[in-house]
């Protein structure tokens, strides 16, 4: 029980660490998803195929290896000066936009044909049909899966304790080290997850079912 | 008005318009018949480049539909289209639905294009359903609304993709006849149609096209009870 009372200052530091790199992260990845989940369905092939290797590429590679390879690799190479938080904000962004890409490109591909033909017959221009009315129908679409990429993205965090990003799982491990206990310390680390995973997918699913998708 | 010369449409490998060339007149009603995939409806997507022509020439106004200089979006908008399954906006209500063009395309102000919108409403019997959304319309209700849409960009022409074959048969009636009162003001229009009755009673001319040709055409008395070549009267003897 002290363990427990013990090592939860050092989680709530670390938990609102993980949640402002989250927030901030997936919602840049949110903005670069939108760009590329309809690069991939561009019609110009130079977009297209920009689109479409940044999303293999990213999808096909593990983020642990996204964050040292930005944070060591990519920092040391053009000897920039990165701090941790900064490179897990856009670790997260550059990874979960991938994913958002995907749901973006599915989200518009469900939109009926008919809708850009009814569109465009009456004069609208491609732009003005994707922003008026492909888009507003294709939102409520991904607003559930874009929820679900939250929750994940969120719990991805945790491996950027590898850099030493003073994150949720990165504290409670400290801790654990410190007093030699480690029941206590991982089973508080994971409490906390839930904390923020369990109401996101309540809220997730009220949202759901007022746009009634 | 419409001049269409040889006109080709492909899809991959398969060709689905053969050569088709026809003129169609102003104020005229044209209905177009003949059986499901026999490139009918191909026919008039290609009127408003809905589909990309493969060979031939459209021109609609005097203007040319293939020239790729022109502004095919101010092209579309003198051109109205009605579709088989209306594909209203959901997201927006009635009025939105038909305020849209006029105020994106057209650069309306608000006034006037609810105004416009509403006398569409009015015309075609749907005045109380401005702020309703499309799911709690009737699919007759749908289409009427769809017409507005497509009326509200003063069109030259309009366009109907068999208007009412997704229409529960008690529906159909005031969809037609909506077409029949705009028929009657002059208005320019191509019907796709499995409705013989409204082509035999409102269209000038009747066009029956078989696997992507014309190969019938003429007055609605000639084709109903003159049809000459064995297609047209197959086609008819198993639809009449």
């Amino acid at each position: 029980m002290d363990y427990i009372i013990g090592v939860t200052p050092y989680l709530i530091k670390g938990i609102q660490l993980t949640f402002i790199i989250t927030v901030i992260g997936v919602f840049i990845g949110f903005i670069i998803g939108t760009f590329a989940g309809m690069g991939r369905l561009a019609k110009n092939k130079f977009v297209f195929w920009i689109s479409t290797i940044y999303v293999e590429v990213i999808r096909g590679t593990p983020i642990l290896v996204q964050i040292l390879f930005l944070y060591f690799g990519v920092s040391d190479l053009l000897n920039l000066d990165l701090d941790k938080i900064s490179a897990s904000i856009i670790a997260i962004a550059i990874n979960a936009g991938a994913y958002v890409a995907e749901i973006v490109r599915g989200g518009i591909q469900a939109i009926d044909k008919g809708q850009t033909e009814a569109g465009r017959s009456v004069g609208l221009t491609s732009a003005q049909t994707m922003r008026y009315i492909v888009w507003p129908q294709a939102f409520k679409q991904i607003i559930p899966p874009l929820g679900n990429q939250f929750i994940i993205s969120l719990k991805d965090t945790s491996l950027f304790s590898a850099i030493a990003v003073h994150e949720l799982l990165y504290m409670g491990k400290q801790y654990a080290a410190s007093t030699f206990t480690y029941f206590e310390p991982y089973l508080m680390v994971g409490i906390f997850y839930l904390i923020i995973t369990i109401p996101s997918s309540i809220i997730l699913r009220k949202v759901e079912r007022r746009l009634d998708v | 008005m419409i001049t269409v010369t040889d006109l080709h449409k492909s899809f991959g490998s398969n060709e689905v318009l053969k050569g088709i060339s026809n003129k169609i007149e102003e104020k005229e009603v044209v209905c177009v018949i003949g059986a499901s995939g026999s490139g009918k409806s191909t026919f008039l997507r290609c009127l408003n480049a809905l589909e990309e022509i493969t060979s031939g020439n459209i021109t609609i106004s005097g203007e040319d539909l293939t020239n790729p200089s022109i502004d095919i979006n101010q092209m579309r908008s003198k051109v109205g289209m009605v579709f088989q399954h209306f594909n209203l906006f959901p997201h927006k209500t009635v009025l939105e639905n038909i305020t849209l063009g006029p105020l994106k395309v057209k650069k309306e102000t608000k006034e006037q294009a609810n105004e416009r919108a509403r006398a569409l409403l009015d015309k075609v019997g749907l005045k109380d359903k401005e702020d309703a959304y499309p799911k709690s319309l009737s699919g007759g209700q749908k289409q009427r609304v769809a017409i507005s849409r497509a009326l509200a960009m003063n069109p030259e022409v309009m366009l109907f993709d068999e208007p009412t074959s997704a229409l529960d048969p008690e529906l159909v009636g005031e969809v037609l006849s909506v077409m029949k009162d705009l028929a009657e003001e002059g208005m320019t229009m191509v019907v796709v149609t499995h409705e013989m009755g409204f082509a035999r009673e409102v269209g000038d001319r009747v066009i029956f096209i078989d696997e992507g040709a014309v190969v019938e055409e003429g007055p609605p008395e000639d084709i109903f009870h003159n049809p000459q070549s064995e297609r047209l009267k197959s086609f008819l003897g198993k639809i009449l």
